[in-house]
């Protein structure tokens, strides 16, 4: 079966149902990006898939004994609480220290093993999040908008760490993200979420979507031709101009 | 050797100050001081409900600290902000027990006991409640130790990892019940959030990794109470307080020791 399933999954939180009848599948190996806007359920969709939030309808289905490697949106260390990069690897279950550096490696930062969390910079901090992620040798990343509060070539770093660790492992990837041109470009399926699923496929087939383009604009579908150089330019030149600026 | 009081004073000091440390690591990194805080003032209306019904304090103080933990966890969230909760709780349960107190005509009650603690009256028996509840504290957060780290740290790397964080607070709720009643007889009611926060505060700047946190708070706690009684011995002053000072002045040393490393690198 595929690594995961949901079918015709609901969320709700009292009476607002962030999420509506979401049908998803992540198959062994391939890149899934989720987009959308601001409460458009897709931390929900995550949460929901980790078991940390239960569903009002549907089911979420993984296959059994999947390991997932998980990356969170944004994890503040207390200043109040010690901890070095190789502790921090070793949370969740014991791991040797050639595990441990080569995880660290593998998500392009070798050298941090000694240094405390609290010291690291944002682009250092996220990658040796991936490394802990990594370190089980997951069957599929979870990166809830992973590259928050990075530059954008930090985070266009980061994207091409993911493919390189997709490439070397073949474990699968789900991601949400913001950053729609830096994402898509990297993704083999983009779905975009809107409370349900509004449209999905290949970025080139989303990015023409005219659901898609009513929530994003066009100016991020030049966005994205930038990025590509593969040019589906059926709009004004200047559109993305702005969105690369 | 347990016949003098000094004796057993210590080591009554020594089992809370080992109970409290790495459950004060926990308290420091959630934020939860004024959690522990108002669980604290609430035993004291424990403490007169056994005494009313002829209950072990321990028994009283326990309950009344679980229930007002539970009932604090199960609130927030519905709408108060929990400083405000936590106000409202604490502050009535310390109020209901101290005029519950006074209506306990024919007993002699010397609350200040309750309040500050009355370390040099400890008992052979009080010191097997004192060591047997820190034991189950002590192991407790040792069975847990690894998941209730990760659930400090982040939920849903909680979740996803197959810990469910509500169960690890619940632990944690559980081990400050149990530490309050035990220190009652120590500290007091009043000054159980101090031997909690200040040994893990002060520890935190020479601790490189979280385990190196709480052995360290439990060496400062150690210091603090055997060298707070023996100045309360020698200046004739009150034990628990005594011990709190001890602790904040190894806090305000080494902090200070802290900030000079730092300003010098």
């Amino acid at each position: 079966m595929s690594l995961i399933e949901i079918d015709n999954l609901s969320i709700r939180y009292g009476a607002n149902t962030v999420l509506h009848h979401v049908r998803l599948k992540v198959e062994p190996g391939e890149i899934v990006t989720i987009v959308g806007p601001n409460g458009s359920g897709k931390t929900s969709l995550l949460k929901a898939i980790i078991g940390a939030t239960a569903p009002a309808t549907g089911q979420v289905r993984l296959r059994p004994g999947l390991r997932i490697g998980y990356v969170p949106q944004r994890l503040h260390i207390d200043a109040t609480f010690p901890i070095t990069v190789e502790r921090f690897m070793s949370l969740t279950g014991r791991v040797s220290r050639s595990d441990c550096a080569a995880a660290l490696e593998a998500a392009g930062v070798p050298d941090l093993l000694k240094r405390q969390m609290s010291q690291l910079s944002g682009g250092q901090f996220q990658r040796v999040l991936l490394a802990r992620a990594l370190i089980n040798r997951p069957e599929v990343l979870l990166l809830d908008e992973a590259t928050q509060g990075l530059d954008q070539p930090g985070s266009a770093g980061f994207y091409r760490q993911i493919e390189a660790v997709r490439r070397d492992t073949g474990c699968a990837v789900l991601m949400i993200s913001h950053e729609l041109h830096v994402v898509m470009s990297a993704s083999d399926r983009v779905i975009c979420l809107n409370g349900h699923v509004c449209c999905e496929g290949t970025p080139d087939v989303v990015a023409s979507a005219p659901e898609y383009r009513a929530l994003f604009g066009t100016g991020t579908g030049g966005a994205l031709a930038l990025y590509r150089h593969d040019h589906d330019h059926d709009h004004d030149h200047s559109h993305g101009h702005e969105a690369a600026e | 050797m347990l016949d003098d009081f000094m004796t057993r004073a210590s080591l009554a000091g020594i089992g809370v100050a080992l109970a409290a440390a790495p459950l004060g690591c926990f308290v420091v990194w959630r934020r939860m001081a004024y959690f522990g805080d108002a669980t604290a003032h609430a035993a004291i209306l424990g403490v007169a409900l056994s005494l009313a019904l002829q209950l072990s304090i321990f028994v009283g103080a326990i309950v009344v600290a679980l229930i007002m933990a539970l009932t604090v966890t199960a609130l927030a969230g519905r709408g108060y902000a929990m400083d405000t909760l936590l106000g409202v709780l604490a502050h009535s349960a310390l109020a209901f027990g101290l005029v519950a107190v006074s209506f306990l005509s024919g007993i002699r009650i010397d609350l200040m006991a309750y309040l500050f603690g009355d370390i040099l009256a400890v008992s052979r028996s009080d010191l097997l409640v004192i060591w047997g509840g820190a034991t189950l504290v002590v192991a407790l957060i040792a069975w847990r130790w690894s998941p209730l780290l990760t659930a400090t740290l982040n939920e849903e790397l909680a979740y996803a990892s197959g810990i469910d964080p509500r169960r690890e607070q619940l632990i944690l709720t559980v081990a400050l019940a149990i530490t309050v009643a035990v220190a009652i007889k120590v500290v007091g009611v009043l000054l159980i959030a101090a031997m909690l926060i200040i040994p893990a505060a002060a520890a935190r700047s020479l601790a490189r990794t979280p385990e190196a946190m709480a052995l360290i708070a439990a060496v400062i706690g150690t210091i603090s109470a055997v060298a707070g009684l023996r100045a309360a011995y020698f200046l004739d002053t009150p034990a628990g307080p005594s011990i709190v000072c001890v602790a904040a002045v190894l806090f305000a040393a080494l902090s200070a020791v802290n900030w000079r490393n730092r300003a010098g690198t």
